[in-house]
């Protein structure tokens, strides 16, 4: 069923601590790693040993500079950005969906693609704002975070093991899981405390997962002002009759 | 967003195909004996209330073929094209499920009139045909249906770009009336090349070129307003993706994978905005002159015109929808600050 299920109390979802995210992309390699290897796997890469290796990641770590003004003068502050699914409480990655396979659990809100149904249309990698989906070109079926549902519950492993990988790898700690429907959990506290914000609440897909800004920092740095950007278009990195079209387009 | 070639294939080639049994089943409504008729007895008849061309079998047969190779063509989108029949169950939630389940049953009307088409034509004027069950009330029902069935397919398929918030100039109701208005032109242009060339065809011919023509206006009036307002819209900023928009202006640094991956490839694309206003140029003038020459041209060298309109007409639609999609730009762009 693609329509959503009544909102369930728990949430469960990540809070990252901008802060102290140093941009190991040791999340992304231990998510890549077990869930080439976990229940929903294999996560094949295309060409993975050629020129041009790519394959699906759940788990995306950008780093942005951001521009600021100090007494000093001006400074760029650092950012590490994992990017991942957010578990939305009401995605329309899930409504969009024509089969059913993309689905919203009712008991903990962990958004998954039941991978015999999907029929690879791409319709909810289209309906999620934040790049959480990404096609399998191997497989054919639309891939994404699982939240680990194949670690928290399972009791083959230790109790403190029941985990989402990318959690259990982060040796910054900036990695957090817990329920965020529960207001007094140590999570809901976290995001309380610091801030914790939703990424594009305009959406209005309401992300359970919430991110932590970077702390103010010391040298009293403010805002500086936006200019304009231009867009570019790499012209070698196009197929041969879009290399054409554009010369001809450009005359 | 990439610009892939099935499903503007699709979209072309079916709404063409469905603009044209739309006008196939309103031609039925009106008119259901046509149907039963050859041209010969069609212009003996007073009035020559017949003179509708989309009604013959060859046409009603050609416009099956475009609705299905466009059909056929959507497939081709996906990455389990076997598993199709699939997309037909979440109708409550969405808009491709609904596409699906109102193509297929769009086929019910349409096979049946086709059946019937080919039965006439085999038997050469049956009797049945004229019994009033026949010409009164089933034909006629069929065409609604077929009509109907058309509206709504291409009313749903718009549903789905204009439905996702995530593609902001697809979230916008000029998305829907240009899509419909567009497979209204397509249909006309088809339903004119389709009239034959005897005499008594000659004057629907030219009504169908001059309506054509006053379908034209509105739809590029609607993709101006369209690209205009494609134009005003601002971007999402990576600052505001990301949530950092207070601290200060904020650009990628280091990109979190050195290759292209889905989502540069699918939803990064640039080409059409660097050249789009020559090829909105090209799409606006197609759409709105292959009609326009075509009736001019047809008062000099007759029906070859009207092919050479629906031609051109096509081609500035495959421009038009090319441009739809490429000229799109995804909210999770921003992240990637492209
Ligand atoms: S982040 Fe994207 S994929 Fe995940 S639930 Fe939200 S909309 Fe769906
Ligand atoms: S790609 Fe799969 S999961 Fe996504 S909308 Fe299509 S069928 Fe559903």
């Amino acid at each position: 069923m693609t329509s959503l299920p009544s909102p369930s109390p728990k949430k469960l979802g990540l809070v990252i601590d901008l802060d102290i995210c140093v941009g190991c992309h040791a999340c992304a390699v231990a998510c890549k790693e077990w869930n080439d290897g976990g229940e929903f796997g294999p996560l094949p890469d295309a060409d993975p040993y050629g020129g041009e290796p790519n394959g699906v990641w759940f788990n995306r770590v950008h780093t942005y500079a951001v521009e600021q003004e100090t007494p000093q003068g001006a400074r760029e502050l650092t950012v590490h950005f994992p990017r991942s699914c957010l578990h939305c409480e009401t995605p329309a990655c899930v409504t969009v969906c024509p089969t059913g396979a993309s689905y919203k659990r009712a008991e903990d809100g962990i958004v998954l693609v039941d991978e015999d149904k999907c029929i690879g249309c791409q319709l909810c990698a289209w309906a999620c704002p934040y790049g959480a989906r990404e096609i399998s070109a191997k497989k054919g079926t639309m891939q994404k975070c699982t939240l680990c549902v194949d670690r928290i519950y399972n009791e083959t492993l230790d109790e403190a093991d029941r985990q989402p990988a990318c959690v259990m790898a982060c040796p910054t700690r900036a990695r957090h899981f817990g329920d965020l429907g529960d207001a007094q959990s140590p999570v809901s506290r976290l995001v309380a405390e610091r801030d914790g914000y939703a990424l594009m609440p305009e959406f209005g897909y309401k992300p359970v997962n919430r991110y932590l800004p970077p702390r103010p920092r010391r040298d009293g740095a403010s805002a500086s002002p936006a200019p304009a950007r231009e867009e570019t278009l790499e012209r070698e990195k196009l197929p041969g009759v879009l290399r054409w079209l554009d010369r001809v387009l450009s005359r | 967003m990439r610009p892939t070639f099935s499903i503007i294939c699709f979209t072309v080639l079916s709404g063409i195909g469905y603009g044209a049994w739309f006008l196939a089943g309103i031609s039925l409504a009106t008119h259901p004996l046509c149907f039963a008729l050859d041209e010969s007895s069609m212009s003996r008849l007073p009035g020559s209330l017949c003179n509708l061309p989309l009604t013959n079998l060859v046409s009603f047969l050609l416009a099956f073929a475009l609705v299905a190779t466009g059909l056929l063509c959507s497939l081709a989108h996906l990455g389990k094209p076997k598993r199709a029949w699939r997309a037909l169950s979440q109708w409550r939630s969405s808009w491709l499920s609904r596409e699906g389940i109102a193509a297929l049953v769009t086929f019910v009307p349409a096979s049946l009139l086709a059946l019937t088409g080919f039965l006439v034509w085999t038997t050469n004027h049956p009797s049945w045909v004229f019994a009033p069950f026949w010409s009164m009330f089933a034909l006629p029902l069929l065409g609604i249906c077929l009509s109907a069935g058309a509206l709504i397919t291409v009313y749903c398929t718009a549903n789905i770009y204009s439905s996702l918030k995530t593609i902001r100039a697809w979230h916008d109701r000029k998305v829907v009336a240009a899509y419909l208005l567009l497979a209204l032109y397509g249909g006309l242009l088809f339903a004119t090349a389709m009239a034959r060339s005897d005499f008594a065809w000659m004057s629907v011919r030219d009504a169908l070129c001059v309506i054509t023509v006053m379908v034209a206006i509105p739809c590029v009036w609607l993709k101006y307003r369209y690209w205009r307002s494609l134009d005003t819209q601002p971007h999402i900023s990576t600052g505001h993706a990301v949530g950092l928009e207070l601290l200060g202006i904020t650009r990628p640094l280091e990109a979190p994978h050195t290759e292209e991956n889905y989502l540069t490839r699918e939803m990064g694309f640039v080409l059409a905005r660097k050249h789009s206003r020559k090829l909105r140029a090209i799409a606006f003038g197609l759409i709105l002159f292959s009609p326009i020459v075509g009736f001019l041209l047809g008062l000099a060298i007759g029906p070859a015109a009207s092919w050479l309109a629906l031609t051109g007409g096509t081609l500035g639609l495959f421009v038009e929808r090319w441009l739809f999609f490429a000229e799109a730009r995804h909210a999770v762009i921003a992240y990637y600050g492209r």
